[in-house]
């Protein structure tokens, strides 16, 4: 029996996690292995932890720790402001640009007939519920601007109508962007979108 | 193996954690799947829109791979269909429908045509329903069910024609209907080319195209149509009775 088989059993996982191949799952192992106090036992002690407590949010799909996420239960973020997004990493991003501060709702996808996505897979009714439940005021559909993220918005945007205030984030040149490096896509987005300055 | 052509894009799978699984419908290699290496980057991601016109380089060790393709963007008609609900509808009912009937590596010039012309007219909801009711007809004929207006069924007249037989797909006139009329479909003028296309004739061309679509395509293919089908007529059919 092989003395590192835990380790490569180790690495093997690691090497499963995105952004890591087996080459850099060896090298992380390597790492936390030299680190083992300061990094692999904490780490090892986290992970069991949160193995143990994540779960998602029963209200609006978000990742926490308890059934009703801090975002949810805050009551200071129930300014009846709702921002639709695609999946968890997307509300993140959101979060971290701190500039929204109504609650969200996570769909956990988009509409798709060829993988046989329907409104059903999706959070859409629980959508539809809260906002006749919870006084909200204006939807945000913040949903990426693909093919598949506005099909969705529109199918939301049909349920909804009517009902609440419906908008959607702007289209056009990020930050830093540059016309030449832009797709035809965007700039013609961005020129529909043109504001007075 | 290799080769380059120019085609519309229909779908797009993520595969790993930086390529995608496109397929695309090519002139001369139909319908065809194939990676793309950094197809979720930053710089590809926006090219890879379903409904985008792409010149791709596809190249495998054997034919019978998967094989990757290499994209280049001519045309994307993503900023043109994100703003409409008919046009983003429709797309997804053109990118359905091809994916569910068409076979892989088989070549549909004619068909091909008539997607890349219906497809240059996404956002212009005016003319687009009409131009997707005859696509669907083109598709019908493509896939060998196709709908024969020249001449009554019954009596060969070629005037009068009001109905289409569900068994057959052929029109038949009102004096040939006889007994049979109850179990006929109406047939819209419109498909005749005559006269304008009023909305409620197109609408009737879409029952009229989904019963062959449904019962015969889709019977014969053993799989349910797909619902974006469905979607696009049910918003077609909103816009031209408002709730």
């Amino acid at each position: 029996m092989s003395s590192t088989r835990d380790i490569d059993a180790l690495i093997e996982m690691m090497a499963k996690l995105p952004g890591l191949g087996p080459r850099s799952a060896r090298r992380a192992v390597l790492h936390l292995i030299r680190k083992r106090a300061l990094l692999l036992s904490p780490l090892a002690d986290l992970m069991v932890q949160v193995a143990a407590t994540a779960r998602e949010c029963l209200n609006c799909g978000n990742v926490g720790t308890s059934d009703i996420c801090d975002i949810c239960a805050s009551e200071k973020r129930a300014n009846g402001e709702l921002c639709v997004v695609e999946d968890v990493a997307d509300l993140w991003a959101m979060e971290r640009a701190g500039v929204f501060k109504g609650r969200y709702h996570v769909l956990g996808g988009t509409l798709s007939a060829l993988d046989a996505v329907g409104p059903e897979e999706l959070r859409i009714p629980k959508l539809i519920d809260r906002v006749a439940t919870e006084n909200v005021s204006e939807v945000i559909l913040a949903l990426n601007a693909t093919v598949d993220g506005q099909t969705t918005a529109h199918y939301i945007a049909d349920q909804l109508e009517g009902a609440v205030r419906l908008t959607s984030l702007a289209q056009g040149v990020p930050i830093g962007g540059e016309l030449d490096y832009l797709d035809d896509g965007t700039i013609s987005a961005a020129l529909n979108a043109r504001k007075d300055i | 193996m290799e080769w380059r052509d120019q085609g519309i894009l229909l779908n797009v799978r993520r595969h790993g954690e930086t390529s995608a699984i496109i397929d695309m419908f090519t002139e001369e290699h139909g319908r065809h799947a194939g990676v793309v290496r950094g197809g979720t980057s930053r710089k590809i991601a926006p090219i890879l829109q379903p409904g985008a016109q792409l010149d791709v380089t596809w190249r495998a060790r054997l034919e019978d791979h998967i094989g990757s393709f290499t994209v280049e963007p001519l045309r994307s008609r993503a900023a043109a269909v994100m703003g409409s609900r008919l046009a983003l509808a429709g797309l997804n009912a053109v990118s359905g429908l091809l994916l569910f009937c068409l076979p892989e590596r088989e070549a549909h010039r004619g068909l091909y045509r008539r997607t890349e012309q219906l497809m240059d007219l996404l956002g212009q909801d005016d003319l687009w329903p009409l131009a997707y009711l005859r696509w669907e007809m083109a598709l019908l004929e493509e896939v060998g069910f196709g709908l024969d207006f020249s001449a009554c069924a019954v009596t060969g007249a070629t005037e009068g024609l009001e109905f289409v037989s569900p068994r057959t797909g052929r029109a038949v006139s009102r004096e040939g209907a006889g007994e049979w009329l109850d179990r006929l479909l109406p047939l819209p003028e419109c498909l005749l080319g005559r006269g304008g296309a009023p909305d409620e004739q197109i609408l009737q061309g879409f029952e009229l195209t989904g019963y062959f679509l449904r019962e015969k395509l889709a019977q014969e293919m053993h799989k349910p149509l797909p619902e974006a089908r469905q979607r696009f007529v049910d918003r077609f059919s909103r816009s031209v009775v408002p709730r």
